[in-house]
């Protein structure tokens, strides 16, 4: 019994020395971002590695979750006649979960893996050793432009998902699946508020954190050769990704009572 | 904060006593990592300018004691001064002071593999602040005339055999004009005709510039031919310091042994 209590509690432990790391790095990445010269073009290569480049990921993504949701809400909600709702309950429910949620997810898998993999070769090969000892600091010259790239590219990635799979949506019901499309329209906007759209990119910017961090810090922590590195990309993508999910049900709460969903 | 280090103990200046103005000062330095003692109680001392070489049997610390002169590692006791500061307990932002007066060559060259031959030699430049871009094309054409790779600018360090990846990082260490140089093994994996420019390249850093050197090699010849004093890491201690010529003369089986290559005491 006491073994198992041990168990737990060296769990715990390490979860809050976990939490406590990716605390110190946050903190001494937004003390470089005040402090110290930021430099420009790692930071706008960023943006085009993270935003540029999940383009096509995004797009399908939101296209497709827009479309498939539309079509099963229709399949339900037409046996009740309001097949006119569907419009408002699929940009609802993308605005304020499926976008950003997804997104975030993709994100994690493209950018993510490749943040840790990266820090992780470099720290298993002494080139952040020596970045070090040609006096820069590696949270300025690595964890800054990828943590302001994110934090630009995340909240459009995740408009553009919310739009394309509104856009999606409308397709597949209007086009296919027969529905009233002034009704439709009508329905969405009426529903649809400045606050769920608020939601998404409040959202859309905590993953942003989460991702970068997680992916840094475990690029910067890196050890041992191929093997480290595979490790540590694998954990980057896992532990961003439940981070994502268990972050999105606390801010959905929270935000509820700052953003109450529905119409009033 | 500046204070002068304490004497240095034996037996680091029992050959050599003059009283020197010293650049690099390591007092009892020990290192352990996980459970392996890999340094216990380094003393040593570099006047400044100049070129001290560190022997010693591979896998006896001598990297890792170099990456402790510069903070990329921290010991577990001992003190480390460079030009009279303790350097210990120093933040990374105020080691990186330190850095831009120490430059140190890795033993695996550590090129940025994303970064072309170029870039890698401009990098400490731009970092610096430079910023005319015809000045940093022709410091770098300098420098690569140095290390002789004239033409190499556009290679990828994944395309670089290893000596040459050894030299590009050299010329990325020295390309700054730090006025302390640390070199882990430069002429490891060289052939003669290119180790001896390199060597020459030591010495005349050593007395144009000023520069101090610390050499960690392998390479006696070399040693013999740049080193003003010679020290042999052993067991992690230093367990002989002095000159070429005292190195040569001394009748330790152990010094013996190194010196003539022998596998065991004596036989
Ligand atoms: N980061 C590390 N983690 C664990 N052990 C290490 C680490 N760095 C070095 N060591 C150990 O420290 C010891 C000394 O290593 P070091 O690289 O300093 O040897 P060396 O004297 O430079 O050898 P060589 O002449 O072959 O380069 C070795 O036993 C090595 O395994
Ligand atoms: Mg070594």
């Amino acid at each position: 019994m006491t073994r198992f209590f041990t168990a737990i509690g060296a769990a715990v432990i390490s979860l809050l020395t976990y939490v406590g790391e990716l605390v110190v790095l946050g903190v001494a990445t937004f003390g470089s971002i005040f402090t110290q010269k930021l430099r420009w073009r790692l930071f706008l290569d960023q943006i085009v590695e993270i935003g540029l480049r999940s383009q096509l990921v995004v797009v399908i993504t939101g296209a497709f979750t827009g479309a498939v949701f539309a079509a099963q809400t229709f399949f339900q909600f037409n046996k009740l006649g309001m097949g006119s709702a569907v419009g408002a309950v699929v940009s609802v429910s993308i605005c304020r979960e499926l976008g950003p949620v997804l997104t975030a997810l993709m994100v994690t898998g493209r950018v993510g893996a490749s943040m840790s993999a990266e820090i992780g070769t470099m720290k298993v090969t002494e080139q952040i050793d020596a970045l070090r000892a040609l006096a820069v600091h590696p949270i300025d010259y690595l964890v800054v432009p990828r943590a302001l790239g994110m934090m630009v590219s995340m909240p459009l990635l995740v408009a553009e998902c919310i739009g394309v799979g509104i856009a999606a949506g409308y397709a597949v019901a209007i086009g296919l699946l027969e529905v009233n499309g002034t009704y439709y329209m009508a329905n969405m906007v009426r529903w649809t508020q400045m606050r769920d759209i608020v939601m998404a990119l409040s959202k859309a910017f905590c993953f942003a954190l989460l991702i970068v961090f997680i992916s840094c810090h475990k690029g910067l922590t890196t050890r041992e050769g191929a093997v480290g590195v595979g490790r540590a990309t694998t954990q980057a993508v896992v532990d961003s990704s439940l981070a994502v999910l268990i972050f999105n049900f606390f801010m959905t709460m929270g935000l509820n009572i700052v953003f109450p969903a529905g119409y009033q | 904060m500046i204070e002068a280090p304490p004497p240095a103990v034996a037996p680091v200046q029992k050959t050599s006593a003059t009283r020197r103005k010293l650049m690099i000062a390591v007092r009892g330095l020990t290192k352990a990592i996980e459970a392996q003692k890999i340094l216990r109680g380094v003393d040593l001392d570099v006047a400044t300018g100049e070129t001290l070489v560190i022997i010693g049997r591979s896998g006896g610390g001598k990297s890792v004691l170099l990456k402790h002169l510069v903070g990329l590692m921290q010991p577990d006791d001992g003190e480390i001064w460079i030009e009279g500061e303790n350097i210990l307990g120093l933040s990374e932002r105020k080691l990186a002071d330190i850095r831009r007066k120490v430059g140190i060559l890795f033993q695996s060259g550590a090129l940025f593999d994303s970064m072309t031959v170029e870039e890698n030699i401009a990098f400490p430049l731009h970092e610096a602040g430079e910023r005319d871009t015809e000045a940093i094309r022709k410091r770098v054409d300098e420098m690569l005339e140095v290390v002789e790779l004239e033409g190499q600018h556009d290679k990828m360090p994944v395309n670089l055999s290893g000596g040459m990846k050894k030299r590009v990082g050299l010329a990325r260490s020295i390309v700054r004009r730090p006025s302390v140089v640390l070199y882990d093994e430069p002429t490891a994996g060289l052939d003669p005709v290119v180790s001896d420019s390199i060597n020459r390249l030591i010495r005349r850093l050593q007395e144009r510039f000023h520069v101090t050197s610390v050499v960690v090699t392998h390479d006696m010849k070399s040693a013999f031919h740049i080193a003003d004093h010679i020290a042999y890491l052993h067991e992690g201690q230093i367990y002989f310091y002095g000159t070429s010529v005292e190195l040569q003369q001394s009748t330790d089986p152990l010094l013996q042994d190194f010196l003539l290559g022998r596998s065991e005491c004596g036989v």
